[in-house]
């Protein structure tokens, strides 16, 4: 079983993100299962959501404690105390950042891969909504679902000019990380 | 074919299924979404309904009450506050034997003020007369949504579908949604012998005096208990057409051989099956799932007890001042019989409090060292407290 | 300039204020709310007594254990801030003391679920100054429609869809419904107009008696519009005739912000998400924005709002926000 912890701020579509990731799983033959952690929620304020996938069904409700990888939306939040709190060892971390993958690596310590995602978002859609983009890097570097079944997942949700938007913007997030650097990661967590 | 839904979603699609003609519509959290998702259905003309946004929680309970007096199917949702404002109204339509069905989303009731998940609001009205039904799954909701409206129009009793707020209402899970066929085939046009009607006027709710008011409270007391047949049937003939079965009264899972139970109802079932696997040394243990709260299923209940010698009975609500609440009563449906067995009675998650897979092994080492209280809420942090109010 | 003159801006940032409302809520970004509880308890000063009804404002003001309130401050229910604050006010009175309760809740709670409470607290003239702030929906459980939801909005539980075209009923005429109890003293303000504001807040209190204030206060994520131009969408309110803000004293007419030149509904509406639908290609939409067109027209001609020439009271002249309006100390 994998567990996701994505940390995001209200109004960026934090539940709506692991809503799609869920999706996502399921097209493609796994189980899985989204909830966000429920709050009285402000735009702007900090808001975290939970995605579990595995091969086999399960039935727990609780809250992810030991997530094997973390998807923050916006980087302010990576300062903010227990956010990374649980977090399995040698865990990845995807951030939304204007920062090189290497210098928030060296500033942190923390396993970190950064991706642009805002730009490339606002030079996609219009506006800087880091979700999509976020995801489908995620899944570039663990391999754990196909960018296909991203897709798909998002065929739920949009249609017309936003969904082939969003699909040219799954595309291009995709080849912006290395592909497969969280294959092992994934495997382990999954055994 | 199943497909991700939203737990509110689901429901609101099961209810759609279901033809009601009246929907009363208040919003609170967390059942908001289930409202909404009604409302669009409803503004796209794929519901055909009349759609009634109230002023209050207690209006949306006495609209649907009006409603289905005149005769059509009607459906509500609450929570928390809005369960205890229209308190007194439950009370009427149940006392009224009005044949409805209600979604109580859970969650607690303040003070303090809290949005978050524990079972506190329905156990507020348990007395109020209605059948209870508590899910443990959002496919168990949609399934018992439907069965719901067979069981109030052929028993004339109010049934509240209790789902859990947030954890179960707000999660993307799973669902299989049946077909209209498979609904329209399982629930016939809405039936009700006493629907008032100008062509056979009769009165409704009239003074009872104390010459005849205790024979009308025992017809739907004993209607309560009798309803028991009724809830077994709609899930066996659900079952039948979906091939999904709740569990009737109460399920049985785990180890047949252990002499310990964990008894318990709703969502946090799912994290208990979970538990028992992923931690095999805690064990063994039974898992019972209470389905049916009201009316409360006693001989099942010693049935599925059969052989333990230890019963953690896991609530999400208590009585201040005095303890658990189900705890109680199971206790009393032992009370004076040789197999009764320890009963270890503890409130958990109140609040919305996380309840983490590592409960059932530390419940079942309160089980092996038990502290001799009657009752305790486990999760809560007594340092935090000053000594006097430990 | 000499050493004896000091600028007026910096006269007026030193001046001092009674601070009830302390920043570091939760509120969102351009939350009208907020600034109205802001200037409301500003005006007031410290000896009140607050009864809080449930909704935005207590939510983001008390998130325990923090507290953003410097006055005494109570939070019930739903629907009996009303009842809370005749309570509050009667001990108050046999305790011989001069604190003044004001009471204060959204739309939802004062037009809705809270009204039967409101009413009788009315009825029986407590000496309270109920403030509702309209931001014309739930929006603290998500953006359901409450019946002060202006006509054809969209909200998520009366949505766009083929059949409908967002909600059906008319927004509720609170201010006359509650004029019709005969008080004293009720007005409509905006948060477009601070001054004003804080002027009609002081004429409340200082009347011995119920007294009612309903604050337009946008939404920007129930409305639609960022929260930097929630000003501008409330000013546009009061300048199309939507929002025409009155007085009315034992149910007459006695004042009114004349509009110097009253805009067009949809200057005020296209600004807005909620409104987005009526500005389709779709002949039902034409059909809406005239009714609201109509409905903003009645308010001018009974309320006479058209103003003649310039005034500096008018909706051009009071706004303070803007530079050069008329300052109600």
């Amino acid at each position: 079983m994998i567990e996701i912890r994505i940390h995001g701020r209200g109004g960026q579509g934090n539940v709506a993100a692991a809503y799609i990731l869920a999706s996502a799983a399921f097209q493609d033959g796994r189980h899985s299962q989204a909830f966000p952690n429920f709050g009285a929620e402000r735009r702007g304020a900090p808001v975290t959501a939970f995605v579990r996938i595995a091969e086999q069904p399960f039935s727990r409700r609780c809250q992810v404690l030991n997530p094997a990888f973390l998807i923050v939306q916006d980087e302010a939040l990576l300062h903010i105390p227990g956010v990374t709190d649980g977090l399995l060892a040698g865990g990845g971390i995807l951030v939304n950042s204007t920062s090189t993958t290497e210098l928030l690596r060296e500033q942190t310590g923390l396993n970190i891969v950064a991706l642009s995602a805002n730009a490339l978002a606002r030079k996609i859609l219009g506006r800087p909504v880091p979700n999509t983009a976020l995801l489908s890097a995620f899944l570039s570097l663990t391999g754990m679902i196909s960018i296909d079944a991203l897709v798909k997942g998002l065929e739920q949700r949009f249609k017309g000019e936003v969904l082939d938007r969003n699909t040219q913007l799954v595309n291009e997030a995709a080849q912006l990380v290395q592909v497969g650097l969280w294959k092992e990661i994934n495997h382990a967590a999954n055994a | 074919m199943p497909q991700m839904l939203e737990g509110s979603q689901a429901l609101a699609r099961a209810v759609a299924l279901c033809r009601p003609q009246v929907v009363a519509a208040y919003p609170i959290t967390p059942q908001t979404h289930i409202v909404e998702n009604i409302s669009k259905l409803v503004a796209d003309g794929k519901l055909h309904c009349e759609l009634i946004s109230v002023e209050s929680e207690f209006s949306a309970a006495s609209v649907v009450l009006g409603a289905a007096a005149a005769g059509s199917r009607a459906y509500t949702a609450s929570s928390s506050q809005g369960i205890l404002l229209m308190s007194e109204v439950l009370y009427s339509i149940a006392g009224l034997r009005i044949p409805l069905v209600l979604t109580c989303a859970n969650r607690a009731v303040g003070a303090p003020l809290s949005i978050w998940n524990d079972q506190q609001d329905s156990m507020a009205v348990r007395d109020a007369g209605w059948i209870q039904i508590y899910c443990a799954d959002n496919q168990e909701a949609v399934d018992a949504t439907i069965q719901a409206y067979r069981i109030a129009e052929r028993t004339e009793l109010p049934v509240m579908i209790c789902v859990d707020g947030f954890v179960l209402t707000h999660t993307l899970e799973q669902i299989e949604m049946p077909s209209q066929e498979q609904v329209d085939g399982f629930l016939p046009d809405f039936q009700f012998s006493r629907a008032l009607n100008p062509a056979n006027p009769i009165s409704i709710g009239t003074l009872v005096s104390p010459d005849y008011f205790s024979e009308v409270r025992h017809s739907h007391h004993q209607a309560l208990l009798n309803a028991q047949v009724e809830i077994q049937s709609a899930d066996a003939d659900w079952a039948a057409v979906s091939g999904r079965s709740g569990g009737g009264l109460l399920s049985v899972e785990g180890d047949p051989a252990a002499k310990v139970g964990i008894l318990s109802l709703g969502s946090v079932i799912g994290t208990l099956r979970d538990a028992l696997g992923e931690y095999p040394d805690a064990g063994p243990a039974k898992l019972i799932k209470l389905r049916t709260f009201r009316p409360f299923p006693e001989e099942a209940l010693r049935e599925a007890c059969a052989g333990l010698t230890d019963l953690v009975v896991l609530e999400r609500a208590l009585s201040p001042g005095s303890g658990g609440i189900i705890g109680t009563e199971v206790r009393a449906a032992f009370a004076g019989r040789s197999d009764m067995p320890r009963v270890h009675n503890f409130a958990v998650g109140l609040g919305g409090r996380d309840i983490p897979l590592d409960i059932y092994p530390r419940l079942m080492a309160a089980v092996k060292s038990p502290s001799g209280a009657s009752f305790a809420i486990f999760d809560a942090n007594l340092d935090r407290l000053p000594e006097a109010d430990r | 300039m000499s050493e004896t003159t000091i600028p007026l801006s910096e006269l007026r940032r030193k001046q001092p204020r009674f601070s009830g409302l302390e920043s570091g809520h939760r509120a969102c970004l351009g939350c009208g709310q907020a600034l109205a509880a802001r200037l409301v308890t500003e005006s007031a000063g410290p000896d009140v007594m607050l009864a809080n009804a449930t909704g935005c404002l207590e939510v983001f003001t008390t998130p325990w254990p923090e507290s953003a309130w410097r006055l005494p401050w109570l939070h019930s229910l739903f629907e009996n801030a009303g009842a809370i604050a005749s309570g509050m006010e009667a001990a108050l009175k046999a305790q011989g003391k001069a604190t003044k309760v004001i009471a204060m809740g959204g739309d939802g709670s004062t037009f809705d679920i809270g009204f039967q409470a409101l009413s009788g607290m009315l009825e029986r003239n407590h000496n309270v100054l109920y403030v509702c702030y309209d931001n014309e929906a739930y929006m603290n459980t998500g953006i359901q429609r409450s019946s002060s939801t202006p006509h054809a909005a969209s909200t998520t539980t009366s949505p766009v869809g083929k059949e409908r075209m967002g909600k059906r009923h008319l927004k509720k005429d609170i201010i006359q419904i509650i004029a019709a109890h005969n008080i004293a003293y009720a007005a409509t303000a905006s948060v477009a107009y601070p001054s004003d504001i804080r002027k009609k807040v002081r004429r409340a209190l200082a009347i011995e008696g119920a007294t009612f204030l309903q604050i337009h206060a946008p939404c920007p994520l129930g409305w639609g519009h960022d929260g930097a131009v929630s000003i501008e969408v409330a000013r546009l309110a009061v300048q199309s005739g939507l929002f025409p803000l009155i007085e009315l004293e034992r149910g007459e007419l006695t004042g009114a912000m004349p509009l110097r030149t009253p805009k067009p509904v949809s200057a005020y509406l296209k600004m807005q998400q909620r409104f987005g639908h009526l500005f389709k290609n779709d002949p039902r939409a034409l059909e809406e924005l005239e009714h609201l067109q109509a409905i903003a027209d009645h308010n001018i001609e009974i309320y006479h709002l058209r103003g003649d020439g310039e005034d500096a009271l008018d909706s051009e002249g009071a706004d303070t926000v803007r530079r050069g309006g008329i300052r109600w100390a």
